[in-house]
């Protein structure tokens, strides 16, 4: 019988129960060093920021852990190995990306923050407003990656499982939604980031075994590879070539160059990826943990390559699709195959692999709510309800509240949204990072100008530039994609809003500050400045 | 070298005034210490960001030349791709290198000054 047929209809029996008995080995093991970590956790800075005493190392790994989530793993897999060379092309932007990070941010955030960016960007302007306008734009960016993280971990677990009852999805939703809540309060970031590095470790070691397998195959030909899949596919060398997902339209050509630039300038304003360069005790250990994060996702991007042509080569892409349109279900269909169909080598590759991928989910949830929950208590509760007069117990507590409201708001959502094609909101949640955060942290650090107002206009501007194009985008309503393909207010061509929001953001933030009467404080920008570039009174 | 002084001890570090901060910002140390990072940084940023746009177009709208063969099944496409991931590699290999021979020891003698309270 056709196992993609077997994954797609929950006949998993007889891998059901070894994937689940390595689910639960990876949750007990987190669990336990959650509750370690939960144990080392005695102040503010241990919660938000682990003790400020992990090494670069340490941090680079747990930086790719939050980065790399399932959509990179198994969507970027399934991408290249329905639409060959374009699901190759979408992961360069992700890595690329890295180098604004690098060369403008990680270094100067360490310097001068504490345990957001809301730090940062409140540094030097009127404390209230801004910390508002950073608070508001932490917790929509992580509300709609974690949206789309736990509609697809309830979509992907059920698929790997063979559960297909609704009931059974909403309490997969739950499960993932109960673990994270779980990890953050008890482990704050020092369990956060133990999590996030375990879970690196093994995505990276699966990509790895699965590629060497690949690669053994083709006997290392990458050429025998890619003509196997090219002719496998169907499509002929058009599937070695740019084009067959985005290259349909001038339209789709369109959206994928404002998709492009919406990845290259959102990662350095994604406020889980930033708050982890507040984990390492200098600057430079920021720096040397920015590096390693680059070489260990640029390797895992390039292993997804070899991943993604080996499933095209070596299975039907009809079976890819009837186990999962989108592809995601490709690295595990191809874990299965290079085991053998009907080895118990393929069952337990298959339940590793999967086991990899409800890790991934699990511990990217973990670092987006951890970034929502410390901002609203630290930029909303502390600063502007408490008006910095909250103690840090208290500020600590009102966190851990957070997580649980946070947490409980997303399983409420993905519940709900289990059925609703949630993919793009993750492109979506790039595009919102980059309109509204990334043009005031720039403006903050390099421009002596820029005054509240023009943050407050860039932050408010670009978030609800990009929010509404969206809202009236191909990704909600107009097309059998849509999140409600029955209804029809689409009037922007577009799925990803970053051409016109980015440009917006960064207009608005200039704008502002030159419309408002408001004078820049001077004393306080030298301040920041000379902090940020040497560390001088750094926590 | 600035390295030379014992680690930074565990005690907190007394925060400079905000008359120092605009003292030290005005002064030509710290004028070298920013010209040297945005010199580097700024213009490398503007070149990646271009370098990684004119591939997007070219895999947008020059399949021709994308699609040309090389070596095997080996084509243009795939060695820019493959570029991309390596001037990645190599920008941030070359930013760690100038960071520390010329960021570093700089950033280091000022904040110990400032921190020093000399």
């Amino acid at each position: 019988m056709n196992h993609a047929v077997i994954l797609a209809a929950g006949e998993a029996s007889k891998h059901r129960p070894l994937i689940i008995t390595l689910f639960a080995v990876f949750v007990v093991a987190t669990l336990v060093i959650t509750i370690w970590a939960g144990r080392q956790t005695k102040d503010a800075a241990d919660f938000y920021a682990g003790g400020r005493q992990f090494t670069a190392f340490q941090n680079g790994l747990a930086v790719s852990g939050d980065y790399m989530s399932a959509a990179s793993f198994l969507g970027i897999a399934g991408a290249i190995a329905l639409f060959g060379y374009d699901g190759f092309l979408y992961s360069i932007g992700f890595l690329v990306a890295w180098l604004v990070a690098l060369l403008l941010v990680a270094e100067p955030l360490r310097n001068s923050g504490r345990y957001t960016m809301g730090d940062v960007l409140a540094y030097r302007m009127r404390q209230r407003p801004v910390r508002t306008a950073a608070g508001t734009s932490t917790i929509v960016v992580s509300i709609f990656y974690l949206l789309a993280q736990m509609a697809g971990a309830g979509v992907l677990v059920s698929l790997l499982l063979g559960i297909t009852s609704d009931g059974g999805k909403i309490g997969i939703v739950a499960l993932v939604g109960v673990l994270m809540i779980v990890y953050v309060t008890i482990g704050g970031m020092k369990g956060t980031t133990w999590v996030q590095m375990v879970k690196a470790v093994l995505l990276i070691a699966g990509a790895l075994l699965l590629t060497f397998l690949v690669l053994l195959k083709f006997n290392f030909n990458i050429s025998d590879l890619l003509g196997k899949a090219a002719d496998n596919s169907g499509k002929g060398s058009a599937f070695l070539e740019p084009g067959l997902k985005y290259g349909a339209t001038g339209t789709t050509k369109l959206d994928f160059i404002s998709l492009g630039i919406a990845l290259v300038l959102g990662t350095a304003g994604l406020p889980h990826i930033l708050i982890r360069f507040y984990t390492v005790p200098t600057a430079k250990a920021a720096r040397k943990s920015v590096n390693w994060a680059i070489g260990l996702i640029g390797a895992f991007y390039l292993m997804t390559l070899s991943l993604g042509f080996g499933a095209a080569a070596l299975i039907k892409p009809d079976e890819i699709i009837a186990s999962n349109k989108a592809g995601n279900t490709a690295a595990p269909l191809l874990a299965l195959h290079l085991g053998g169909t009907d080895s118990s080598w393929g069952a337990i590759l298959l339940a590793s692999i999967s086991a990899v991928a409800f890790a991934t989910i699990l511990a990217v949830v973990a670092g987006l709510t951890l970034a929502s929950s410390s901002s609203f208590a630290h930029d909303i509760y502390a600063n502007v309800i408490k008006k910095g007069q909250a103690g840090e117990k208290q500020e600590m507590r009102a966190a851990r509240w957070a997580t649980v409201g946070i947490g409980a708001v997303s399983i409420v959502l993905g519940a709900l949204a289990r059925d609703l094609n949630v993919a793009g909101l993750v492109a979506l949640a790039f595009a919102v990072a980059a309109s509204a955060n990334l043009p005031t942290i720039l403006y903050s650090l390099f421009w002596k100008r820029f005054t509240t107002a023009g943050a407050l206009w860039s932050i408010y501007g670009g978030l609800v530039t990009a929010v509404g194009l969206v809202l009236f985008s191909p990704v909600v309503s107009g097309k059998p994609t849509s999140m409600f393909p029955d209804v029809d207010f689409h009037w922007f061509p577009l799925e990803n809003p970053g051409i016109i929001s980015i440009p917006v953001g960064f207009l608005l933030g200039w704008l502002g500050t030159l419309l408002s009467k408001e004078q820049p404080d001077p004393g306080k920008y030298a301040e920041l400045e000379v902090r940020s570039l040497t560390g001088t009174g750094a926590h | 070298m600035a390295t030379d002084a014992p680690p930074p001890s565990k005690t907190e570090h007394r925060l400079p005034s905000t008359e120092e901060f605009v003292a030290v910002q005005e002064g030509a140390e710290f004028g070298e210490l920013r010209s040297s990072h945005r010199s580097f940084a700024f213009p490398l940023t503007v070149a990646f960001i271009a370098w990684y746009l004119v591939y997007v177009l070219l895999s947008n709208y020059a399949g021709g030349f994308m699609g040309t063969k090389l070596f095997g099944n080996v084509n243009v496409a795939l060695v820019l791709g493959l570029a991309q991931f390596l001037s990645t590699f190599l920008i941030a290999w070359w930013y760690a290198r100038h960071a520390a021979a010329k960021l570093d020891p700089k950033a280091e003698a000022i904040k110990s000054r400032m921190e020093g309270g000399a």
